[in-house]
């Protein structure tokens, strides 16, 4: 049966890496869910692309850290923090279109 | 060499607090050093541009009388990195008028000061520009011209741990850094006592955090490190918080574009084979941390202009007739007020609106169509100076109070304001305008060092 993500990860945030940047931490308290989730091969170019509507230029890093149970998606800013445009300073609310993906 | 030394990192920013009870049992610890950071450039480039603290001055007073007499009482040094928040010149002297205060408070004269400058003079980075040694950090930075340096109020770079051993040298007790890489604070102290570079970093990653890496984590806590020839400890003070190795690994995550791959003034830290191993519930020992140094030795330059004023609005919409077109009747108001105001031209200001409860937080990288039945509307004129914001702002908000779209039944008016007035004048709105790279020959040459006291 599929979960949602936010059902097996224990942190799911987003936040700034710099003004230009912002990165998004999906992080696991278990080593199955973790290999689960990366099973499932969710993370990649393509539906990064399509949850956030950019371009594959705009994805800096996916990066699967598995002695911290955690994966990692950095992408560019359309704006820089804080300047005219931006619509979230800190970068704080960015992870939400993860939330409810759908694991097998 | 001496076997081990213990940092208390009391808090994430000097300023944001910590209960007392968690720094008395620090101090209780014998540490070596207080060193807390003091900086983010998360909230934004106005803070660097307006020349403002990220905190109040109460805050700030409240943290560091605390820090200070601790200091004080163990004769042990204090380091403070990136003063102020932004860390540059007017940062660090606003911090220093608040040590002053205190040290006069306190009669604490006999505690030697130094400073650590981080201001970067414009005319070293142009020269460097010329050369080829300043580069954007990231593909989406534009790079630097003569025009963009000179329209930035002031760049300061994030020192390494060079000119902060130099300043820790002179036998200063309070030592006041401006802009420092966060972890070089911790990092040099411990280095100049000998120990491996790479924990040194490592340790100063997790504690210039605070209690982060913790649970429940938080930047409002003490940290204790205890860092050993081949590993170091890791604790919160305050017991009722945990620390275990995934809370320790996972941190290395935080506000970082990689989870191991950590770049810093000279260095690259690779933690990809670390070992977080548990030795009590609230005490986790890592080693195996790498580091490089870099050639040439590149320090991060951060600078912010004032680009432009701005003037907003925030209403709600209630009625479904007009949320179902909100978009087209926003564009049909924008371009009603570039009509009413036609002899300005329409490149000297920008409407624009935001839409909270359809896709207010994302914008266009929103893909959930879903809209709520009410929404929060804001909208903003940003614009060359503030009275053409204001004017410019007034005509849209009248506009939209107004206007009659197809299918409208609500005559006497489409927004709710909810504070009279409505126009809000923000002030000036600024952009990071440098985030690039340099490369330097001397790491300490740009930094310099200056010794003070206090006047009675």
């Amino acid at each position: 049966m599929s979960v949602a993500l936010k059902d097996l990860a224990k942190v799911l945030r987003s936040k700034n890496s710099g003004p230009f940047q912002i990165t998004v931490d999906v992080l696991f308290d278990d080593i199955s869910k973790y290999e689960r989730v990366v099973k499932a091969n969710i993370f990649t170019e393509e539906n990064i692309c399509k949850l956030y509507n950019i371009k594959k230029e705009d994805i800096c890093n996916i990066v699967f850290f598995d002695r911290a149970m955690g994966i990692k998606v950095t992408t560019n800013r359309k704006v820089s923090s804080g300047t005219c445009g931006d619509r979230d300073v800190y970068g704080a609310q960015q992870h939400a279109p993860l939330l409810d993906v759908l694991i097998p | 060499m001496i076997n081990s030394i213990k940092i208390l990192s009391p808090c994430g920013i000097l300023g944001y607090g910590f209960p007392t009870d968690s720094f008395d049992r620090g101090i209780e610890m014998k540490p070596d050093a207080i060193i807390v950071d003091a900086g983010s450039t998360d909230a934004g480039p106005h803070k660097l541009g307006a020349n403002v603290a990220i905190v109040s001055k109460t805050a700030c007073k409240k943290d560091l009388v605390r820090l200070i007499l601790g200091a004080k009482k163990l004769n042990i040094p204090l380091i403070i990195g990136s003063s102020g928040g932004s860390g540059g010149k007017v940062h660090v002297a606003w911090t220093l008028e608040i040590i002053d205060e205190i040290v006069r408070e306190n009669d604490l004269y006999d505690m030697k000061q130094a400073v650590v400058y981080a201001d970067i003079d414009k005319s070293e980075i142009l020269e460097r520009l010329k050369k080829g040694e300043v580069e954007p950090l990231g593909t989406n930075v534009p790079q630097l011209d003569e025009k963009i340096i000179n329209s930035t109020n002031g760049v300061v770079a994030q020192m390494g741990i060079e000119p902060i051993i130099k300043a820790i040298k002179t036998g200063s007790q309070i030592i006041v850094c401006g802009r420092a890489y966060d972890p070089a604070i911790f990092a040099a102290f411990a280095v100049n006592k000998g120990f491996d570079l790479a924990l040194s970093y490592h340790l100063g990653k997790i504690l210039e955090c605070g209690a982060l890496c913790c649970d429940p984590g938080t930047t409002k806590d003490c940290m204790m490190g205890e860092l050993f020839k081949n590993y170091f400890d890791v604790f919160s003070t305050n017991s009722e918080r945990t620390c275990s190795p995934v809370s320790v690994a996972a941190h290395t995550f935080y506000e970082k574009d990689h989870p191991y791959l950590l770049h810093g003034p000279g260095i690259i830290q690779d933690l990809s084979e670390c070992e977080f191993k548990k030795i009590t519930d609230n005490k986790v020992r890592i080693s195996g941390s790498q580091i490089e140094s870099t050639d040439p030795y590149r320090i991060k330059l951060e600078g912010a202009r004032r680009v432009a004023y701005r003037t907003f609005v925030i209403a709600g919409v209630r009625d479904p007739l007009l949320i179902e077109k909100i978009e087209q009747v926003e564009d049909m108001v924008k371009d009603s007020v570039a009509t009413q105001y036609s002899e300005i031209a329409s490149r000297r200001y920008k409407i624009a609106f935001y839409n909270y409860g359809k896709n207010g937080v994302m914008g266009e990288l929103e893909t959930n169509n879903s809209v709520s039945h009410e929404l929060g509307v804001m909208f903003e004129v940003i614009a060359e100076t503030q009275e053409l914001a204001s004017a410019i702002c007034a005509s849209v908000r009248s506009t939209f109070m107004h206007f009659g779209y197809e299918g409208r039944k609500s005559t006497s008016g489409n927004l709710a304001f909810p504070f009279a007035p409505s126009d809000v004048e923000f002030g000036p709105v600024f952009e990071f305008s440098v985030y690039h790279l340099m490369s330097v020959d001397d790491p300490s040459a740009l930094f310099p060092i200056q010794i003070r006291s206090t006047s009675k």
